[in-house]
Order: C-alpha cells, then sequence, then structure tokens
C-alpha cells in the first residue's frame, strides 16, 4: 500500500515536473475563479427548475439578486406546503456569467436533469433569443418575464416563448406615456428633447424603432449615447454630450455597472434626477447605492413591488430565512430585483399549479407547462391570496398574446434609502405597439419558413 | 475667454465647453495613469506584461472596502490592504515568479493570467460580487471654472497621482532600493552577479505595484463603488502604455493625459463633424480610437513617447 502510494506521489511529481507551470496556475485560477454547474442529483419525482444564474463577473449585483429570489421562492414552496400538490420542486443553478453562449451550454446540460426541465428563464435577452428555436424544438417553455424579444409576444409564432407582463417596446411607450403625463399631457410632448443612454447590445437597440415611431408622433426629438459594454465604467464624454444637450428628460436602458455609473455621471453633471428614468433593469439598488446623495430622485420603470412590506415576506422569514435555509448570503432580502426573482417564481408556481389541475398531481412536462402558461389568469384574489398584492401584477396570458393583457408599469423614485412606488400603473400604448410586434413576428416566421398556428 | 470667443467667432459658452472636455478629458487620463503605473513598475523591473495588474486594483480596494466594512478606521484599512498586497507579493514571488526565472516571457505573462484569473475569483469568494460603495471623504462635488464645471474628486485624483510620481521617481532615483530596481530591469544576471537579491527584488517591486493599485483602487472605487468591472480598467491602461512606453513612469503619466484629452475630445468633436455628414452615426468612437491615437504615435516613436531605445547589432 505504502509503495504504491508512493508511485503514485512519484507520478504525480513527474507529470508536474513535465506540466509548464503558467498552465498549472492558470488551471488553479481558472478552477477557482469559474462557475459551476451545481446539480445532478434531481429525481424523478421532483419538478427540475433549471436556474441559469449569474453569481460572478461584472453582472453578478443585478444576478444575485435574481437567482436569490427565484431560489428562495421555490424552497419556501418546499417548506411551507410540502412542494405543490406534494410534488417537491428541485432548483438546478447553471453559472452563464451572463455570457450567450454560456447560457446555451447550461441550457443543454440541465434540460435533462432528472425527470426534464420545466421551463427556462434565462434572465437574459442573449441568451434568451439563442434559445428560442432550441427550447421550441424540446417543448420546454421560455419564461423571459420583462426581457427577451419583442415579437415573441405574439404567441401564433412564438408558442414556447413567454414575455408577460410586458416588453420593452411596451415599456418604452409606457415611459414617454409617464412624461407626458408629468408635462400635462402627450401634446405638451412637442418639441421636447430627450436623451437615450443605452447599452451598444441587442438589448439597448430593442426600443428604438418604438422611440423613432413615437417621436414622429409626438414631436419630440431623442439623441441616441451608446455606451460599449466593454467600457460600461467611462461614460464621461456621454454625460459631457448631455450637459450640452440639456435634454429635457434622459431615459436610461442599461444593465450591470453601467446603470451605477450613469446614475454617478448624472449627479456630477447636477442633471435633474427627477428627470432620469431608468427602464426596469436600471431598477435595482446597484445603480444608485454608489452615488450616494446624488442619486436621490433617481426614477426608474418596474413591473413589480419595491421593499420588502408584503405578507409574503413574513413566510419567508419564517420558513427560510430563520432557518437559514435562503440561497446565497441571505444578504438580498427586499431589493428589487430580488423582488423580480419571487416575481416569477410566484407566476412559475401557480402555472405548475394550473398544469397539475389539468394534468394530475404529478410531475408535469414542459409541453404541459407551457399549456398553464398560456392559459395563465392571475387576478388580484388569486394574488392576495398569496400574500403578493403590490408585489407581482395580475396577468392574463392567451395563445395569441404572451405579453398578457394590461401592460403597463410602475414608477419608483429613490429617496436614499430605498425606492418607492410613486405612480399608479401606466398604461403602455399597446395599439401603437401590437400592429408592430405582429409585423415582426410574421418577419420572423417568413424567415424561419413558420406557419402561424390556430389560436381560435 | 469672452474676448477669445469673440476673436473666433463662437459662442462663449462653446469655448468654456471645449475648456470643460479638456479639462475633463485630462483627468480622466489620470485615472487611467494610476491603473497604467502599476504595469510599469513591473514591466521595469523584470519584464513582465503583468497581466493581473487590473484585477490587483480590485483586490486591493476589494480588501480595503472589506475592512472598512468592518467599522475599521480608514488609516488602519489603508494599512491592512497594503499588508494584504505585499504578502500576496510574497505568494507570487515564492509560487510563480521563482520557478520561471530564465524562462521566456511569454511564460511569465501566462502566468500572470493564471494569476488575474484566480485573484479575482478568490476576491469573490472573500468579499462577494455586490456593489460596495466606498466614501473616504474624498470631494465629490464640483465647480466652475468661468462656465467650465469641474470636478472636484478629478482635481484629487490629479495631486494624488503627482504625488505619487513624484515619490516612486524619488524612489528609484535616490534610493538603494530604486537604484538596485533599475539595475535588475537592465540585467536580471549582471544584478545577480553584483549581488542584488533578484528574489528579493521582485517582491518589493510588486508590492510597489500593489500600493499603487490600492490608491487606483480607492480612487476608482470612490467613484464608482468597489466592483468587479474595474478590471477592465485594464483595458484602458493598453493604449497608455503603448503610448506612453512600457518602461516610463513619466510616459504613463503622459501617454494618460494624452489619451485621455484624445479621447474625449474626439468622442464630441470628431462624432460632432462625422454627424454633419452622416447624421445617424451614433458615435462611442472612444474605445477604439484611443488605440488609434496610440498606434499613430507609435509611427513615429515605437518604442513609445518615453519608452527606451534599443538598439540590437545583429
Amino acid at each position: 500500500m505504502t509503495d504504491s502510494k508512493e508511485e503514485l506521489n512519484m507520478l504525480v511529481r513527474r507529470y508536474l515536473s513535465k506540466t509548464p507551470k503558467a498552465l498549472l496556475g492558470m488551471a488553479l485560477g481558472a478552477a477557482i475563479g469559474a462557475g459551476a454547474f451545481t446539480a445532478g442529483t434531481a429525481s424523478a419525482d421532483e419538478q427540475v427548475i433549471p436556474s441559469l444564474v449569474y453569481r460572478t463577473g461584472p453582472y453578478a449585483p443585478g444576478g444575485i439578486s435574481l437567482a436569490d429570489g427565484f431560489a428562495d421562492y421555490f424552497n419556501l414552496i418546499n417548506e411551507r406546503d410540502g412542494g405543490i400538490n406534494g410534488v417537491k420542486l428541485k432548483v438546478v443553478e447553471c453559472e452563464t456569467g451572463y455570457n450567450t453562449d454560456r447560457g446555451v451550454e447550461c441550457y443543454d446540460r440541465t434540460k435533462n436533469e432528472g425527470s426534464g426541465a420545466t421551463f427556462y428563464s434565462p434572465w437574459s435577452t442573449g441568451i434568451t433569443y439563442a434559445l428560442i428555436e432550441k427550447a421550441t424544438q424540446d417543448k420546454i417553455p421560455i419564461l423571459s418575464m420583462g426581457y427577451g424579444r419583442t415579437s415573441a409576444a405574439d404567441g401564433r409564432y412564438f408558442p414556447y416563448v413567454f414575455n408577460f407582463p410586458s416588453t420593452y417596446w411596451n415599456q418604452a411607450t409606457a415611459i414617454v406615456q409617464y412624461i407626458a403625463d408629468q408635462e400635462g399631457g402627450v401634446d405638451k410632448l412637442k418639441g421636447k428633447n430627450f436623451a437615450y443612454i443605452y447599452l451598444d447590445h441587442p438589448y439597448g437597440k430593442e426600443p428604438l424603432p418604438t422611440l423613432d415611431i413615437l417621436a414622429q408622433k409626438f414631436g419630440f426629438a431623442f439623441d441616441r449615447y451608446p455606451v460599449p459594454p466593454a467600457s460600461m465604467t467611462e461614460q464621461k464624454s456621454i454625460w459631457l454630450k448631455i450637459r450640452r444637450q440639456r435634454p429635457d428628460y434622459a431615459i436610461m436602458w442599461g444593465w450591470g455597472a453601467m446603470n451605477g455609473t450613469a446614475v454617478n455621471e448624472a449627479a456630477s453633471i447636477k442633471f435633474p434626477m427627477d428627470h432620469f428614468i431608468g427602464n426596469w433593469w436600471a431598477a435595482g439598488e446597484d445603480a444608485v447605492e454608489a452615488a450616494g446623495d446624488g442619486a436621490v430622485g433617481y426614477k426608474a420603470a418596474n413591473f413589480h413591488g419595491a421593499g420588502a412590506d408584503y405578507p409574503l415576506y413574513q413566510d419567508l422569514k419564517k420558513y427560510i430565512y430563520d432557518t437559514g435555509k435562503f440561497a446565497g448570503k441571505g444578504d438580498q432580502w427586499g431589493r428589487v430585483l430580488y423582488n423580480r426573482g419571487l416575481s416569477n417564481a410566484i407566476v412559475a408556481v401557480e402555472a405548475i399549479r394550473a398544469a397539475q389541475a389539468k394534468y394530475g398531481n404529478r410531475v408535469i412536462t414542459g409541453e404541459e407547462m407551457q399549456w398553464a402558461l398560456e392559459n395563465l389568469n392571475m387576478t388580484d384574489d388569486d394574488i392576495a391570496k398569496l400574500g403578493a398584492t403590490g408585489l407581482t401584477p395580475a396577468v392574463q396570458v392567451t395563445c395569441q398574446n404572451h405579453e398578457g393583457q394590461n401592460p403597463a408599469v410602475l414608477i419608483q423614485q429613490w429617496n436614499g434609502s430605498e425606492y418607492e412606488i410613486i405612480s399608479d400603473w401606466v398604461p403602455a400604448m399597446s395599439d401603437l405597439t401590437r400592429p408592430l410586434i405582429e409585423q415582426d413576428a410574421e418577419a420572423y416566421a417568413a424567415e424561419q419558413g413558420l406557419q402561424p398556428r390556430s389560436c381560435s | 475667454m469672452e474676448t477669445i470667443a469673440t476673436l473666433l467667432g463662437v459662442d462663449p459658452f462653446d469655448l468654456w465647453f471645449f475648456v470643460e472636455v479638456l479639462v475633463g478629458g485630462l483627468m480622466a487620463g489620470v485615472m487611467y495613469s494610476l491603473v497604467a503605473l502599476g504595469f510599469v513598475l513591473i514591466f521595469k523591473a523584470s519584464s513582465v506584461f503583468n497581466f493581473a495588474q487590473g484585477v490587483m486594483v480590485l483586490f486591493a480596494a476589494l480588501n480595503f472596502v472589506g475592512f472598512l466594512d468592518m467599522g475599521i478606521p480608514v488609516w488602519l484599512c489603508f494599512i491592512l490592504a497594503m499588508g494584504v498586497m505585499v504578502l500576496l507579493s510574497f505568494v507570487i514571488e515564492r509560487v510563480v515568479l521563482r520557478p520561471l526565472v530564465n524562462q521566456p516571457h511569454i511564460s511569465l505573462f501566462m502566468a500572470t493570467i493564471g494569476i488575474a484569473i484566480f485573484l479575482e475569483g478568490f476576491g469573490e469568494m472573500l468579499w462577494g460580487s455586490s456593489i460596495k460603495p466606498l466614501d473616504v471623504g474624498i470631494p465629490d462635488d464640483v465647480f466652475f471654472l468661468g462656465e467650465a464645471m469641474i470636478q472636484q474628486n478629478d482635481m484629487f485624483a490629479a495631486v494624488v497621482a503627482s504625488v505619487l510620481v513624484i515619490a516612486l521617481a524619488l524612489f528609484f532615483h535616490y534610493t538603494r532600493i530604486g537604484r538596485a530596481l533599475r539595475a535588475v530591469a537592465d540585467d536580471h544576471q549582471a544584478a545577480l552577479s553584483i549581488g542584488i537579491p533578484l528574489n528579493h527584488i521582485w517582491i518589493i517591486v510588486w508590492s510597489v505595484a500593489g500600493f499603487v493599485a490600492l490608491v487606483a483602487g480607492i480612487m476608482w472605487g470612490s467613484k464608482l463603488g468597489v466592483q468587479f468591472s474595474l478590471t477592465v480598467l485594464a483595458l484602458k491602461a493598453l493604449p497608455v502604455l503603448i503610448l506612453g512606453g512600457f518602461t516610463s513612469i513619466p510616459g504613463a503619466i503622459v501617454g494618460g493625459l494624452i489619451i485621455g484629452a484624445g479621447e474625449k475630445l474626439s468622442e464630441i468633436y470628431l462624432v460632432d463633424a462625422i454627424q454633419s455628414f452622416y447624421p445617424s452615426f451614433s458615435g462611442a468612437i472612444e474605445e477604439w480610437f484611443a488605440y488609434i491615437l496610440a498606434l499613430a504615435f507609435l509611427v513615429f516613436r515605437p518604442q513609445g513617447l518615453f519608452g527606451e531605445k534599443i538598439i540590437e547589432r545583429v
């Protein structure tokens, strides 16, 4: 035994002596630095919920909140209710680092886990785009709440993609509507000048056609300020231009470090913060915390509640936080993007429940989940029973409309220590965007050689 | 200024705005220089391009803000964070550099990539990934020079960078260790033959680079919060190094100023000019324009503005 051990040691030493040390250093670094796939133990009687997370890298400040909220709600259902009708939920995390290629790899690695993936929430527009055809073929729904491909709202061509409760295009119209409300009506938009600051990425460019149409319709002008992803933390020139241009409002479509830098620079040039409106991915605490008092007054759109003042949080405290069963470090309590993770999981749990009501109290398949999402009708009463009134919006999905029936946004404002919701639901201009959505979906179908399915 | 504006036939505000862009650019350049300095120090002493310098900025700042969050006084946090960087230098010398003495430079460069990946993961493991606001009392208001708005924190950074450069120049020229560092930079083997302990020198130079990283990390962290995107700052230092030369401390500063001012002026005025011909041009040229600017300089001075001109006879 000793001899064989020594032999092994000698072999290892010999191998090490022949391996370039630099490569060993890199391998060690990579082993510690890289994220991992954290499952492989799901059994066939568990409902597998893959979670494509980014807990590392420059987008982690938002990614951690989303991942923790998502996982904590499923854990709450397991701990408090014993699962859904006795079926336990198994969250399977895979680290994407917000990279599209790693997101696709995570999808491939997790889709056959246990009894198979129930649905995917990629938390990335890039990953969502990359998975549309694959997931449709595999009959696994993609639930991209408030991100991804806007025209996937047309369920005739995108049966497995859902983007309720609103899309980027409708969010853009709702933000413009909010500005109009502030100014005293849409007629007051004429002659106004906006700055549109966006991540120079498919996500940031997504609402540009809508803004062009809105500008033409209401007579305002807007200047585009793209922020390259590789230099999100250096925006001085952009804000110098904005200072020279003196726009009436600034609208931001940012993510990751871009948001905090923009708010910081806006504060530096004394831009009136209550005229600076981020979209719902620029609505996290990470956008404002580094700027300190300079960020007070900053506004952002949202489609769910802010803070922790909801009955659901009492259950989270009792079953998850007090028992130490929280995801991550348990430090995301009440943060905006944590609530988004919760909101996403709430919808998913109610869809699984609906699927079980139709197909039986067992583990459901992706195809059955698709039916449930497509027939989802969460009313205010349903939400109240979940203790989530104000936390997550009512939503009704149809075969034709995967965006939901009433796309709208709330506007929240940073008061120096937390976000406060300061508006009622601001409705989107769906009458303007729906034809565009259908037009884009039809163009996609023509490209892919798809026929519309019947929704009658 | 009004007189000059009248003579030039432009609006005085435009002239003040030009001053604001120029000063803002120069100040941004100073911040790039703080990162570039760390690269220069290590390259001077060991001819190693330290790919990990950007991550060292993050790692030092993470330690600093981590200690600060524990309620430790700022001055002690600085000492503790510096202690971590010195310890890191010991470990790097022992584990990475010493085994690679006399190996090709590319091996050392590859090893620094490993260090960068390791430090990023290790820092994340120790302190988490969230953005940590950092307030060490650096003034963050603005003041006006005429109509030009100047950021106080930029001016503060300029003063810090100036003090740092003067201190490093004095250290390299007037101390025994500084002279030894320069001797090692010129020729490892010759330095060894006259009794300069190479290993100690490497520890010292990596510690000094760690000190520069800590200062840069605090400055950038105060501006943006300590976050993992600080590692991309290394990308901003590259054109500065190309322009200023990899071995010159004044080069890092002057290079930073030229790159900073050049990219801001081009983003504002060159983009304006292009847009007057091609209105749908979206701009965002500064990211690559910095490299074009640096490469343009190289046409005339291949060794960089202040780099050493090496003549090899064959």
